[in-house]
């Protein structure tokens, strides 16, 4: 800065973001930043530099006008800096705001702080129509403040005796209304067909129609038996989501010593929560799944709100063994690229810039373990190829109504959704091209299968061909 | 009962040419194989025993085609499984885990419940095969 400027910066009264230095295109981020690229809407006539700086200055040390008492400090570290500024390829009147925090500015370990200053108060800001925070490097010095997911997918299938192969789940249905005796039926019926796991939903908790105790009770009944029916480990995550965190540890605990192998929370429990929570996991050798209700109302639209990709950083970060993750062929909100992201993002120890699937920066995990992802929602047996093709091994895959909803009935419906499975897994061992053999390929196994060929006949055609609202923007995609 | 064990539990017994294609798909990705066998299938019994070290640095699945079948020749009435190991870091762990024999007749496992209180139990899984001694389950040989 210039020194006229420099003195004028601590004049009395409103200065510019930029003036202040929260605009700063030559510095150069350090290893141990913390990265944000925001996407940017400024209102008419307002400078897209000025309205980036202002975005470093709202979420670091700013506040409307200048005080004498920033000089008390060492400012020009704290002090969050925006280094870069692009146009939003093909979409006027937005930008790309790369800003950069020291590591100093949060506190080890809590994401409940990071969040409270990157979107803090700056997406209510006025000079801005609209903010997007797209994506954020989590510098490897910040990284190891966290311990991560309690076990990680290597631990979970070492546990599980399971491998080489994604993990089958289903949502217990109706969602809401079943008494406890009948839920306990629905998991049994499933687990002894043939899933790995079944699943609470994210609004089941404990209502007057099934109290919480009850449900634990008959659905460990109903695990138990499957398992000496079928002589692998079954689970059911119940759900311990509740009003207050000591509620939620007497059900955990509760869970814990029936010898349920995963328990459950919901994203709306907030982040302290959850990490209270993963602790509680990791010392007690219990697996933890997150459902994230509620995140697809600051997650969908690409110009207002917090990327999934960043929500799945947090998440890893604050220390989940299962995180839903998006099906692309299933009834949610998915496109193909982003969400390759986002599995990416959960799962790899190391993620390189890849703009086309919304990879913004370079992010290292320093060997945290990676997270389950978890698709679910709308899908079914005759999707099976095209679901082991996007997702690999390392996934669960869950169908609720695609289980529960199989005309022969629900172990059948496990039953078809599991030798599904099975047979494309071994067909892509043997070489066989999936996604051009994969119709094939499940329809002579279904044959010989009763349950197949139902599931196949009731829902082969079913798709959700829609297009998507989040899709890159930084590169030309086909469902933008 | 029929034992689910393995990535192909719900699958046909795999035959000896299925066999060498995933063996070959291991080998591809320079996963070492190795035969384990055991008569205890319980579900957390994880250390099954082993049929001399694991089969490092192989091209051709044919050498563990004829292990397998010393295996299944030795021990006809036992579980015999294939595994693919990666050492690669991050993962260390078995990456594939198949059955490639069954004994011939599986009488599968007794669930036993303990009352506590409050309505709780106690859930315990044995098989009944490991009522006698290691050695003389699933029938005489």
């Amino acid at each position: 800065m210039p020194e006229a400027a420099a003195k004028d910066r601590w004049d009395p009264g409103v200065q510019s973001y930029a003036g202040m230095g929260y605009w700063n295109p030559d510095y150069e981020p350090k290893d141990t930043d913390v990265l944000a690229v925001y996407r940017v809407k400024p209102q008419e006539g307002v400078d897209p530099v000025e309205a980036s700086a202002a975005v470093a200055g709202e979420s670091s040390t700013a506040t409307w006008t200048v005080v004498w008492t920033d000089r008390l400090t060492a400012h020009d570290l704290y002090q969050a800096k925006c280094y870069r500024v692009d146009e939003v390829p093909g979409r006027p009147g937005e930008y790309f705001a790369y800003v950069a925090y020291d590591m100093d500015l949060f506190e080890e370990g809590s994401i409940t702080n990071l969040t409270s200053s990157i979107i803090g108060n700056v997406f209510g800001f006025k000079p801005l129509t609209a903010l997007r925070l797209e994506d954020m490097r989590i510098p490897v010095a910040y990284v190891k403040t966290f311990h991560g997911p309690p076990h990680g997918i290597v631990m979970e299938r070492e546990y599980l005796n399971k491998y080489g192969r994604p993990l089958l789940g289903a949502t217990v249905k109706p969602k809401l209304g079943l008494s406890a005796r009948n839920y306990g039926r629905v998991i049994y019926e499933a687990c002894r067909g043939g899933l790995d796991f079944t699943k609470d939903d994210e609004n089941i908790n404990s209502q007057p129609f099934m109290r919480w105790r009850d449900r634990y009770l008959f659905g460990m009944e109903g695990v138990n038996k499957a398992m000496a029916e079928t002589g692998e480990i079954k689970g059911h995550y119940f759900n311990v989501t509740a009003a207050t965190l000591e509620e939620m540890y007497e059900r955990a605990d509760f869970a814990k010593e029936l010898g349920s192998v995963v328990v459950m929370m919901d994203l709306t429990v907030g982040y302290t929560a959850m990490q209270s929570m993963s602790n509680w996991a990791r010392r007690n050798g219990v697996l933890l799944h997150l459902h994230r209700a509620g995140h697809a109302t600051y997650t969908r639209q690409k110009t207002h709100g917090v990327s999934f990709r960043v929500l799945a950083k947090w998440c890893r970060l604050i220390g989940v063994d299962h995180m839903h993750a998006g099906t692309v062929v299933g009834k949610l909100e998915g496109d193909p690229a982003t969400t390759r992201g986002y599995y990416d993002t959960l799962r790899d120890d190391h993620i390189p810039t890849n703009l086309g699937n919304g990879i913004f920066f370079d992010q290292h995990w320093a060997s945290i373990p990676g997270v389950m992802p978890v698709a679910s929602g709308g899908i079914h047996a005759g999707q099976m190829h095209q679901l082991l093709d996007l997702f690999g091994d390392d996934a669960v895959l869950q169908f609720g109504g695609g289980t529960i909803g199989h005309p022969l009935g629900i172990a059948a419906g496990a039953e078809a959704n599991r030798v599904a499975l099975e047979t494309v897994v071994k067909a892509r061992n043997e070489g066989r091209d999936l996604l051009r053999e994969g119709p094939d390929i499940l329809r002579k196994t279904a044959e010989s299968c009763k349950p197949l060929e139902v599931a196949l006949e009731t829902w082969g055609d079913v798709t959700f061909d829609y297009t998507s609202t989040d899709a890159p923007d930084t590169v030309a995609t086909p469902t933008a | 009962m029929r034992l689910r064990h393995g990535t192909f539990a719900y699958l046909p017994d795999l035959t000896d040419d299925e066999i060498a294609a995933q063996v070959k798909y291991a080998l591809e990705r320079d996963w070492p194989v190795s035969i384990e066998y055991t008569d205890d299938p319980h579900p957390r019994n994880v250390y099954w025993e082993m049929w001399a070290l694991p089969m490092f640095d192989l091209d051709e699945p044919d050498g563990v085609l004829t292990e397998i079948n010393d295996c299944r020749s030795t021990f006809p009435r036992h579980y015999i499984r294939v595994l693919a190991y990666d050492a690669s870091r991050g993962r260390q762990t078995t990456a594939l885990q198949f059955l490639v024999h069954r004994p011939p007749n599986e009488p599968g496992f007794l669930l036993t419940r303990t009352e506590g209180s409050d309505r709780r139990q106690s859930y315990g899984l044995s098989s009944y095969a490991t009522t006698v001694a290691t050695g003389d389950r699933y029938g005489q040989e």
